[in-house]
């Protein structure tokens, strides 16, 4: 070997770029560029890539109007009535549920879930260098498969030709984001993201707090109609308008809710929970699952108060100006044809939005019955066809 | 043979970059964050072996006290739960913290340790926590691949 001696690397001088700044002076200047421009996943971002949703932002519009809508009527027609009948902490206790209903779904919506960043080309040359040198060794595990073991437990890690990368324990790709998301949950059409280890959670207050805030509007509500005895028509139609809304979102929220809190207790995933990953042999999900602290406690604790990872994708970070150019074209071109097709699934259930809310007033629109029909096989058809959209 | 002092602020651009070593998650205790401590064949000759493996020690040790639950992380949690999490809008939390820590901490272990060994670390973060990057820069008389300079920075940029 030869005898070299290496002066110590200025790893500052080796991050910055090197054209002379004369150079850059006579050149125009170079427009600064975020990673989210180029980010290779389906997802939009606003405010500069500080906020982020999935492309497909599923029903979160008609989620936020059906909450706002409701808890606006509750305010305005039932909290007057029962601030002077019961007691002025009512509209105290539904504020404060409204709140932490909203922010935890925004929070949900708009914060990344956890999605890992596509391996680089060196990286991905060097795994497929790894998986080609280990089908020389005599044991030869499925192509694409990895073994590792996590407590004792043998667990089989895939390989995703996206991202290319060997998925992390409990990572999957998501099809609708195409991003690989740690600890995913599932992809929420309600909240327009998928659910992962990031934002899990917010989504667990969101269903927490909306099944709290559902159920007091419903008992509100039910106060309201059994204590008034003289009613303003008007009135009384909201009043009966949150109460059938609410009765029949209840149900499925506690249970929402329900079923996530044994998956907190069980320190699961809906995803784990859905294929089966635990139950195979034993059929007892705690005895297999290797992540389980084995205590209800500590998985709570792990999973709803644990440290919160920041964000991998570095939204924000500047671009390196040699690769903007290259990286430009793409991005809007996908975007434009993602818009193109997601505008009329837009307007398909717009349209089935308004559908649905003149056939909600149609009793007090006056409409004939004939049309009160043509308005119900019109919801009925719109309502399947954003369904297979 | 002659001893050749090689500038490697003046070589940055030409093909210095000789390969790229990776050093890949030890998932054996869960999905928490620690990295394999083999030492890779490719660094043989040149660092030792001792030095590596503190370096990647106290780094897992660094990313252990980040994702500690204990009683700080639990505070912090249902503090945050308690203001529907708006405070993590206006604080840095736990993790955040370490890892500021451990950036400088690698950059520090470059300065020190591995440039003068003509290799380069690259934080983790700017690779998904996936892996640990070590550049290998080869000296100039040796076949140095065309590849350009490395554009691996030690310093993450705001998150």
């Amino acid at each position: 070997m030869k005898n070299c001696e290496y002066r110590q690397i200025d790893p500052q001088v080796l991050s910055t770029p090197t054209p002379p700044p004369t150079q850059c002076a006579e050149k125009t200047p170079k427009q600064v560029r975020r990673k989210w421009e180029v980010f290779p996943g389906k997802n939009r971002f606003f405010c500069d890539g500080r906020i982020m949703i999935a492309r497909q932002s599923g029903v979160l519009p008609l989620t936020l109007l059906l909450i706002l809508f409701t808890s606006s009527l509750f305010f305005i027609f039932d909290c007057p009535f029962l601030v002077k009948h019961v007691t002025s902490c009512i509209p105290v206790i539904g504020g404060v549920l409204f709140t932490f209903v909203v922010i935890s779904l925004l929070q949900t919506s708009f914060s990344d879930p956890g999605i890992l960043p596509r391996a680089t080309p060196d990286e991905a040359a060097d795994i497929e260098k790894q998986i080609d040198s280990s089908s020389s060794s005599s044991y030869r595990p499925p192509p694409r498969v990895r073994e590792v073991l996590i407590n004792q437990q043998v667990v089989k890690l895939k390989y995703c030709f996206t991202c290319k990368m060997f998925r992390p324990p409990r990572t999957s790709h998501c099809s609708l984001c195409d991003n690989c998301v740690e600890r995913f949950d599932h992809h929420c059409p309600w909240v327009g993201n998928c659910v992962g280890r990031r934002n899990y959670r917010f989504f667990y207050t969101f269903i927490v707090s909306l099944s709290f805030l559902t159920a007091f509007v419903l008992g509100c509500v039910t106060t309201h109609l059994a204590l008034q005895h003289s009613t303003v028509l008007n009135a009384f139609c909201c009043t009966a308008l949150e109460l059938v809304v609410c009765f029949f979102s209840v149900w499925s929220i506690l249970g929402l809710s329900g079923f996530h809190t044994y998956l907190v207790a069980s320190n699961l995933t809906t995803n784990e929970d859905i294929k089966g990953s635990w139950s195979g042999n034993s059929g007892l999900q705690s005895a297999g699952n290797p992540y389980s602290y084995n205590s209800i406690f500590t998985n709570c604790c792990a999973v709803l108060c644990g440290p919160l990872p920041p964000s991998l994708i570095d939204r924000r970070g500047l671009l390196p100006a040699e690769d903007s150019p290259a990286a430009a074209p793409a991005p809007p071109e996908i975007e434009l044809l993602g818009f193109g097709a997601k505008t009329d699934i837009n307007m398909v259930r717009c349209a089935f939005l308004l559908l649905r809310m003149s056939l909600i007033f149609s009793p007090f629109l006056s409409l004939p019955a004939t049309s009160r029909n043509c308005i119900t096989v019109c919801v009925s058809f719109s309502h399947s066809v954003s369904l297979s959209l | 043979m002659a001893t050749e002092f090689h500038n490697l602020q003046e070589l940055h651009h030409s093909a210095s970059l000789a390969t790229k070593v990776f050093i890949q998650r030890d998932y054996s205790e869960g999905t928490i964050c620690k990295f394999q401590t083999k030492f890779p064949a490719e660094l043989d000759s040149r660092i030792e072996r001792a030095l590596f493996e503190i370096t990647v020690k106290t780094l897992n040790d660094y990313y252990a006290e980040a994702e500690k639950i204990g009683g700080q992380s639990y505070l912090e949690g249902c503090l945050a739960c308690a203001t529907a999490y708006v405070i993590f809008l206006c604080m840095e939390t736990r993790y955040e913290k370490v890892l500021k820590k451990i950036s400088k901490y690698i950059q520090d272990q470059n300065e020190k340790i591995y440039a003068p060994r003509g290799l380069l670390i690259t934080d983790p973060i700017e690779r998904g926590m996936r892996v640990i990057e070590i550049s290998v820069f080869e000296d100039r008389g040796s076949s140095a691949s065309s590849s350009g300079s490395s554009s691996t920075s030690s310093s993450s940029s705001g998150r």
